[in-house]
């Protein structure tokens, strides 16, 4: 089969973020932008089903403008076989990224498709559950332990109550959470391959996918700064200030 | 006037205290607010949402292929319901997480993620870049909200309704491309760092491996999560997937108490969406002082059996 | 173990810094058939380097013609240059030095402005390899350096392959070029395998440490360059600081010390941190925030200190050298030109035999030259290096004499019998607030599961006889915390290495000569911004 992988540009995780003084967005001049963390999960769980023999095609799949090339590359150089960028012109909310990738699902019909959770920019957390309902397939969000057999899958997702255990039957969508794996590391002569592997452009309209339904975004903020609170002198007012505020 | 559908979660047990967070966050959209709950056996639970102030209705939909909370089925229980209500709500928990998304994409919506403020009912505060910026979302005007519900930023309705409770049976058929297996609860007793109500802190000034007894057992006597600052870690006391911090988790429990921890940048950053956060080190110069809603300066040694005492 | 998988290049450039990268560029203007790879241990270009900095442009219109067409994101005309003497709560205007006068230059930001000089070098199909650190020299049957080995990444602390395991390649070359910058760590192996240094005199060094600011509207001045000496150094300390005046209201201010400090208790941080809060400065950065920190040494022994840079397979250029002029405060201009003067010779010669001659008859050196005398004057503590400063600049470097440079681990004092000067700091309330915030925006990050990049080679020493004499001073000549002594049933030295900057002061400073700083797995350390 084939496995669908997408993977969204985004700031690096390790960039000191800053709201820009006017509100109007967040500070990405000279910034670096990376692979999202768990789309690297997503492409390494990926590319291990293939290299144990259970899938033929890795496929890297991002929605963004010709920037985003240079993630699909990354992901060509960890070790995809093909690339597809969906070329768009602005930010694509979960919504249009998820109709669009159901037009490559359409072309492609695999038997997988594995996206991370959530892009650490947006932190919506939505396109994977959007794609399996407008797909009317099932899915399995914040996978950490993923087993084929066959025709079906067998997923564990960390839940607030712990790990559950469920079982799908393919084509599914999956979602991945931080735990699953640890991706591998490229190699330099992979850098070198990946050049040469093939990266197709498709545009929204060539897919026949209309934007709409989109939030408006508005003003951007800080997150509130935490101000100095009371001091209390011993355990004793610390125990009674706790209970007055509920909290004990 | 808005008419919102929350969908409760629950453990086929009892009510999940997320419910009563969601309906906060519908009193501050304002309108009517009806709760919908889905599963096997769940009177009770159904009883228990009808009480949580200015719920109007509860609609519970009894079937045996919704007592498992498979995203599929909820949704298309959801959507069989869906009409005429303006919003719906969910918790942004594992669950709603799951399933609101799936909701949305049905009705043809973009999902507002993480509800943190209201500033009309269409317009919300929500929280991108990991909290590092707070930005305001406004729905388009004419279609469904649907939307998760920041549990951290929302208290807990009040239990002094007394809405109707009207049992359905299911509108919608079980998927069969989804099978639950089980549920494991996460090992211990004591709960997971990532999302406990509470979590007790320690650092350095802890000492050792040992000393750090005297957190375990606070955090036992509170129901308490524990966590650890990075240079607790790296001097050994304690290992890496307790870390707090920049390199650690990052958590935003309701109360937060560090012990012996200086607060340095780093691990703040891993706390700044704590609600309360309560800070004991020898240091008054500490960083944490700075930030800490509740501040005492004195030995942790004498100040955590104090406490032990006094919750007796 | 297994044979590594080897990658070939006609050059291997070890460091995607000023002169790495005009090296890259220049070969492929010569000879565009020729495979040259640079690899770089950053995540990215641009993310472990950083300067002032004010630029000579003459090497880039030499180079890369037209660039004024499509500067990097980050260049301002200077406008205008300021020397001050500061005092406590005063200061002086001092007249600026010819060496300082910044007429036709350019503020810029050396970490954008190398990303932009890689887009030109990928454009003329040089491979770029960022996040990739060489960790070992390759050499040939016959003893010459034959390429790098990059190293190993998924090891974890105790030296034990990882899930995610994956073995460094060997990149052979004929000719490597080491671009490593200041004590590079291959660079220093190098130099001691070939004794290149054995006719000169020791390098020596300054740490330089930088923030880039916003400040409130209006009060940064596009183009102003200021430099600042006197307080808060003490008369025997050298050093001072700059403050660069960007666009967008941006500020780049920096402090140097001279590594060859005496006082054990000093710390170069601390002092950074005081002039910041002299009333010209504080002025300036009130109410503003930090958007980056970071710190690196410096190579101040110019010509004296300069070894031989050619050895059998390779070169040294930039300051993996030390080129740097340092009344000038510059050392992009010399970097670039002596990166296109290796690739001129390469070209010509398809060697590194004959380089060094080259670059000792060159503009390059001859600059270093004229300026010579004027870092060890200040041996003699900072009046008398002033007017010896002044002396020198108006014969051009043309005194008979030429003053020795001493080597920076040699001159700390010992504890015992040692007085510090009174330094007159102050109480501080901007911001970053210690070393471990200021660390936090220099966005530096190393997987912590992995061998401890800072190797002490006799770590009795800190315990039992560095206490005593000198107090660990690498608690506190490290921008990064990254060194700390803590008690635990008796004290023992913890090492933090997650913190470090990659800066090498401590390699450099520590007075037994027992840190080994070697490179960490690709990719770790710092991630410098606009820096």
């Amino acid at each position: 089969m084939k496995i669908l992988v997408g993977i969204k540009r985004v700031v690096d995780y390790n960039v000191r973020v800053r709201v820009l003084s006017d509100g109007s967005g967040v500070d990405t001049d000279g910034v670096k932008m990376s692979v999202n963390p768990f789309d690297e999960i997503a492409l390494e769980e990926a590319l291990r089903i293939r290299d144990a023999g259970n899938a033929e095609e890795v496929i890297v799949v991002s929605a963004g403008g010709d920037e985003c090339q240079q993630q699909l590359r990354t992901g060509l150089a960890m070790g995809a076989d093909r690339a597809i960028q969906i070329q768009v012109s602005e930010g694509l909310q979960p919504l249009s990224t998820a109709r669009a990738f159901l037009k490559i699902i359409e072309r492609e019909d695999p038997g997988l498709v594995i996206l991370g959770k959530q892009a650490i920019d947006d932190d919506n957390n939505q396109t994977a559950q959007m794609l399996s309902a407008l797909w009317d397939r099932p899915q399995a969000t914040s996978a950490s332990k993923l087993e084929l057999s066959g025709t079906s899958a067998t997923v564990t997702r960390e839940v607030d109550a712990g790990l559950e255990t469920i079982e799908i039957d393919l084509p599914a969508v999956i979602s991945v959470d931080l735990r699953l794996n640890e991706p591998r590391f490229v190699k330099l002569p992979d850098i070198m391959k990946a050049k040469r592997k093939p990266l197709d452009v498709a545009s929204l309209e060539e897919l026949g996918v209309a934007v709409e339904g989109n939030l408006e975004i508005g003003h951007f903020a800080p997150p509130p700064q935490r101000e100095k609170g009371i001091m209390v002198e011993d355990a004793a007012q610390l125990v009674e200030e706790l209970k007055n505020r509920g909290l004990i | 006037m808005s008419r919102i559908l929350i969908i409760a979660e629950h453990d086929g047990q009892s009510l999940n205290f997320s419910t009563a967070k969601c309906v906060t966050c519908a009193q501050a959209i304002g309108g009517d607010i009806d709760i919908a709950v889905f599963g096997s056996g769940i009177e009770s639970i159904a009883a228990e949402a009808a009480s949580l102030e200015s719920v109007a209705r509860v609609i519970a939909v009894d079937a045996g292929h919704l007592s498992a909370p498979i995203a599929a089925n909820w949704a298309n229980e959801a959507l069989a319901i869906a009409d005429g209500y303006s919003h719906l709500l969910g918790p942004s928990t594992t669950l709603g997480k799951d399933l609101m998304p799936r909701i949305a994409a049905l009705l043809g919506v973009n999902q507002v993620s993480d509800i943190m403020a209201v500033n009309a009912p269409t317009s919300f505060k929500r929280p991108i870049y990991a909290g590092n910026a707070i930005v305001d979302v406004e729905a388009p005007a004419g279609a469904t909200v649907v939307a998760t519900v920041r549990i951290a930023s929302w208290s807990a309705a009040a239990i002094t309704g007394n809405g109707s409770v009207e049992v359905r049976s299911a509108s919608s058929d079980a998927v069969t491309h989804t099978r639950y297996i089980g549920l494991e609860s996460g090992g211990g007793e004591r709960p997971d760092l990532q999302s406990a109500q509470r979590v007790i802190s320690g650092g350095r000034g802890v000492g050792s491996e040992e000393n750090f007894n005297l957190i375990y057992s606070l955090a036992d006597k509170l129901g308490a999560g524990v966590g650890a600052s990075r240079a607790a870690v790296d001097a050994g006391y304690v290992p890496n997937d307790m870390q707090v911090g920049q390199t650690g988790k990052i958590i935003s429990p309701d109360l937060y108490m560090a012990f012996g921890i200086s607060g340095a940048i780093q691990h703040v950053t891993g706390i700044k969406d704590a609600g309360t956060i309560v800070a004991v080190n020898k240091d008054s110069e500490s960083p944490i002082f700075e930030i800490s809603d509740i501040g005492l300066v004195g030995d942790l040694f004498n100040v955590i059996p104090e406490l032990e005492k006094l919750l007796g | 173990m297994t044979e590594r998988e080897i990658m070939e290049y006609d050059v291997i450039i070890v460091g995607a810094g000023p002169a790495g990268l005009s090296c890259a560029i220049r070969l492929k203007q010569l000879k565009p058939d020729l495979m040259v790879a640079v690899i770089e241990k950053g995540a990215e270009v641009g993310a472990h380097i950083l300067s002032g900095a004010v630029i000579e442009p003459a090497p880039l219109d030499r180079l890369l013609p037209g660039w004024r067409e499509n500067p990097p994101s980050v260049c301002i005309p200077v406008e205008k240059d300021e020397l001050w003497l500061l005092r406590q709560k005063g200061r002086i205007r001092l007249p600026t030095p010819p060496q300082q006068n910044n007429h036709d230059n350019f503020i810029v930001s050396l970490g954008s402005m190398c990303a932009w000089m890689a887009e030109k070098a990928e454009a003329l199909e040089v491979d770029i390899f960022p996040g990739y650190a060489a960790s070992e020299i390759r050499f040939t049957d016959d003893g010459a350096v034959g390429g790098v080995i990059i190293g190993d990444m998924g090891v974890d602390i105790g030296g034990n392959e990882k899930d995610t395991y994956m073995q460094g390649i060997e990149i052979h070359a004929p000719m490597t070029i080491l671009s490593e910058g200041c004590r590079g760590h291959l660079s220093k192996q190098l130099i001691r395998k070939f004794e290149l240094d054995k006719d000169c005199d020791p390098q020596t060094y300054g740490i330089g440490m930088k923030e880039l600011w916003k400040v409130q509207p209006g009060k940064s001045k596009p183009g102003l360059v200021q430099h600042t000496t006197g307080w808060p150094l003490d008369s025997k300390t050298y050093g001072g600081s700059f403050i660069y005046h960007l666009d967008k209201d941006r500020i780049a201010i920096g402090f140097v010390t001279g590594l060859d400090y005496q006082d054990p208790e000093f710390m170069p941080f601390e002092a950074f941190q005081q002039m910041k809060h002299h009333p010209m400065v504080h002025e300036l950065l009130e109410g503003g925030e930090i958007l980056s920190s970071g710190a690196r040494a410096i190579a101040e022994g110019g010509y004296q200190s300069l070894p031989k840079t050619e050895m059998p397979g390779a070169l040294l250029i930039g300051d993996a050298a030390g080129m740097l002029n340092v009344p000038k405060v510059k050392g992009t201009h010399q970097a670039m030109l002596c990166g296109m003067l290796a690739a001129e010779h390469i070209n010509d010669t398809a060697s590194s035999k004959g380089f060094d001659a080259k670059l000792r008859d060159s503009e390059i050196v001859k600059e270093l030259y004229k300026v010579r005398n004027i870092r060890p004057a200040f041996y003699k503590g900072f009046w008398r290096g002033f007017i010896r400063a002044a002396i020198e600049t108006v014969t051009m470097g043309k005194m008979p004499t030429t003053l020795s440079i001493h080597a920076d681990d040699s001159t700390l004092k010992k504890r015992d019998g040692y007085t510090p000067p009174d330094r007159k700091w102050v109480d501080r309330d901007l911001p970053p607030r210690d070393r471990l915030a200021s660390v936090y925006f220099a966005a530096t990050e190393h997987d912590e599961d992995q061998p401890v990049h800072l190797q002490i080679l006799e770590p009795d020493i800190c315990t039992t006889r560095c206490v005593e004499e000198y107090d660990n001073p690498c608690t506190r000549f490290c921008p990064a915390n990254v060194y700390e002594m803590i008690e635990d049933g008796g004290m023992r030295l913890q090492i933090n290495s997650g913190n470090c900057v990659h800066c090498k002061t401590c390699d450099i400073k520590d007075p037994y000569q027992i840190i080994n700083w070697v490179t960490p797995e690709g990719a770790c350390g710092p991630n410098y911004q606009n820096m």
